[in-house]
């Protein structure tokens, strides 16, 4: 339903190879999701996508006895893999982002995590290294 | 039309009509329904439980509809049952927030709700489809009052920032037009013979009468401005009485403009099974549903219990908590067997002892993240300057949508409305501003659809981000195909002596019948379990 929606708005075909980054929900009134912010940097992938969950300052957060990660002193971010691998296939309660950022995104948000909120780390990636992770993720029809 | 199935066969209306006529309407139900129509969501009635052995315990983790429900039936059919609630109230996700409540979200944000009194907002569900049979069921059984809630409103607004100058057309207006050029296109097709190949000429007449009477065209097949079409998308000037009293028929949109709006999608929107009419909503706030389990329950709960634990062996459950009551004091509880309705992004952190498959089940659905405004204003300005009645106006915006209450009507004072409503990007985008920026948002948004009223007459408004919720870290659950296949029945199989509910243990995900459901499921698995152990 949220793939024909935003297909046929047109607002983000072109720019994104899989749009459906959401399962069809039972109760969305939403598959509609509007134009969405352009998202053409790391930074701007960061304050509109992950800082609902990890916190503007990157530190994650505790709920009911389970967290959001926080991503300064993470040693889970040593290697980029990780990191894009997560954010492809989604991990526990975090949803896959494969569907709504292109390649490109995830790169530039990867390494934008990894040289913010502490972290230094210089081995910058491509797009091209984001590729080769990619997995199939179907969202279910409603 | 001829009523005869083929070679003499009765049809399945003549075949109804006839138990109808011999047996009255009961019998038609029972046999419509076995014929498979009239039928809802897999409910045929509460689960029948006898039996069960005097003393058994069982340790229900969550206070929501499935908790509540699984702790409900399961004391019917004679468990000793306890129930553990990490929040300071029960009903989870069914929620309601009035004036006076306050919302405290992930990252420290507080807002108070500053709502007149009698109002209030659904920040989770807030419609129930009528063939939702099981959640409707219990609030019979359980006298919870329900009213109409109005889906489709046919004076509502459709408003596409790239179609029609960016300015919102009335549902009605643009239904009628795209069904109309619709109509007659397909009329002028066959009326051309371009349909030939595909449509038979015994057919032609048929399609022909339908297209017109469904189009609302001419004798000459043409949709064009006049009484006809105004009967079905308003008048430009509305009958009235007295000599001025001539109605004066509407202009029509442009066909390339409807057809290229996109705004039909609003238009199959309400089409689906879940949306249709006739939706409900509880009388007084959706909680009163919530509410009405808790009178069931009450005195199996414990309130503020947060579980950090779940271990199983032959014998038995057990559950480490923290009792918050007194200062977060780690105790155990004990029992012969468990239901665990904790939401999945917060048991997938948890130490739980269960079979690889269903630990790997828990880890594989994440939970979509949504954003709900409730906003305040001091006068129903829908109703008294646009005539606007309950539904929903869409825009192409983050927002989504704008939903007017669907109770209340053409009362005055203050009313709240459903200010926006989101899942996907937009609601990430929404998720992670402050509540401030998120209000600031709404209301730029919504007055497009509403320009002159709605900075006017705003009064207060909240919003409820779930994935900032402490309790459930997200909104609900999301499966893909391929976790559907490799995990469902691991999810929702009882393993040893742990079974899990919710509405991600169900194909009813997001709704509350996925809770009922699954809760029924559970404690019918948990009942052979334990009385075949």
């Amino acid at each position: 339903m949220m793939m024909r929606r935003t297909v046929f708005a047109g607002v983000m075909a072109a720019m994104l190879p899989l749009v459906a980054g959401v399962a069809a929900h039972a109760d969305t009134a939403s598959g509609f999701s509007g134009p969405v912010q352009p998202l053409n940097s790391g930074e701007a992938v960061y304050q509109h996508v992950c800082q609902g969950c990890h916190m503007p300052d990157g530190r994650g957060a505790m709920g009911a006895g389970a967290r959001f990660p926080a991503f300064a002193d993470n040693p889970k971010l040593q290697s980029s893999a990780y990191p894009v691998y997560v954010v492809l296939n989604g991990y526990g309660g975090m949803p896959w982002l494969g569907g709504i950022l292109n390649d490109q995104q995830i790169a530039e948000v990867v390494n934008y995590i990894r040289t913010h909120f502490g972290n230094h780390y210089t081995d910058a990636i491509t797009a091209r290294d984001v590729a080769t992770q990619r997995p199939p993720h179907t969202p279910e029809e409603e | 039309m001829p009523d005869t199935g083929r070679r003499g066969l009765p049809t399945r209306r003549q075949l109804l009509t006839r138990i109808g006529a011999l047996a009255g309407s009961a019998a038609l139900y029972q046999a419509m329904t076995s014929l498979g129509h009239a039928q809802g969501t897999d409910f045929s009635g509460p689960p029948v439980l006898t039996g069960a052995r005097r003393g058994t315990r069982v340790l229900v983790l969550g206070a929501g509809l499935a908790g509540m429900l699984a702790a409900h039936e399961l004391r019917k059919a004679g468990y000793q049952v306890q129930v553990l609630e990490f929040q300071g109230r029960s009903g989870g996700r069914n929620i309601s927030l009035r004036g006076g409540d306050t919302i405290t979200e992930l990252g420290g944000a507080t807002q108070k709700v500053g709502f007149a009194p009698g109002n209030y907002i659904n920040p989770g569900p807030w419609r129930i489809p009528y063939h939702h049979q099981g959640l409707l069921h219990y609030c019979r059984e359980f006298g919870i009052e329900l009213e109409p809630f109005v889906e489709l409103n046919h004076n509502s607004w459709l408003h596409s920032s790239s179609a029609f100058n960016g300015s919102p057309v009335r549902y009605r207006e643009f239904s009628a037009d795209f069904h109309g050029f619709t109509a007659e296109l397909l009329a002028k097709a066959i009326d051309q013979h371009r349909l030939d190949d595909v449509v038979g000429a015994d057919e032609h007449e048929y399609l022909r009468a339908a297209m017109r009477e469904w189009g609302n065209l001419d004798a000459s097949m043409a949709y064009r401005k006049g009484r006809l079409t105004s009967e079905t998308r308003g008048y430009e000037k509305a009958a009235g009485a007295g000599p001025d009293g001539a109605p004066v028929p509407s202009g029509l949109l442009a066909r390339k403009d409807v057809m290229r709006s996109g705004l039909w999608t609003w238009m199959a929107f309400h089409e689906h099974l879940d949306m249709q009419t006739t939706m409900f909503q509880p009388v007084g706030g959706m909680d009163m549903i919530g509410r009405g389990f808790t009178r069931q329950v009450h005195d199996l709960i414990t309130l503020n219990c947060r579980v950090s634990a779940i271990h199983q062996n032959d014998r038995g459950v057990s559950v480490t908590y923290g009792d918050m009551n007194h200062g977060g004091v780690v105790r155990e509880a004990q029992a012969d067997y468990c239901v665990c309705t904790i939401p999945l992004p917060v048991l997938s952190q948890l130490d739980v002892q269960v079979s690889p498959a269903m630990q790997a089940a828990i880890m594989a659905v994440p939970y979509a993240s949504s954003v709900k405004m409730g906003l305040e204003f001091r006068r129903r300005f829908w109703e008294e300057d646009e005539q606007i009645y309950g539904g929903i106006s869409f825009t192409d915006q983050p927002i989504s949508q704008i939903s007017y209450p669907s109770h209340g009507y053409l009362s005055r004072g203050p009313a709240v409305l459903l200010g926006g409503y989101m899942f996907g990007p937009a609601a990430y985008d929404f998720a992670g501003m402050t509540p401030a920026q998120r209000l600031e948002a709404a209301l730029t948004q919504g007055e497009v659809l509403h320009p002159r009223q709605y900075r006017k007459e705003f009064s207060n408004g909240i919003s409820f981000a779930w994935s900032r919720t402490p309790w459930t870290m997200g909104c609900c659950s999301m499966w893909s195909e391929q976790a559907r296949k490799t995990h469902y029945k691991a999810l929702c199989t009882m393993d040893n002596r742990v079974v899990l509910a919710g509405e991600h243990a169900s194909y009813v995900g997001c709704w509350q019948e996925g809770a009922i459901l699954s809760a029924l499921s559970a404690v019918t698995q948990l009942h052979q379990r334990a009385q075949g152990a």
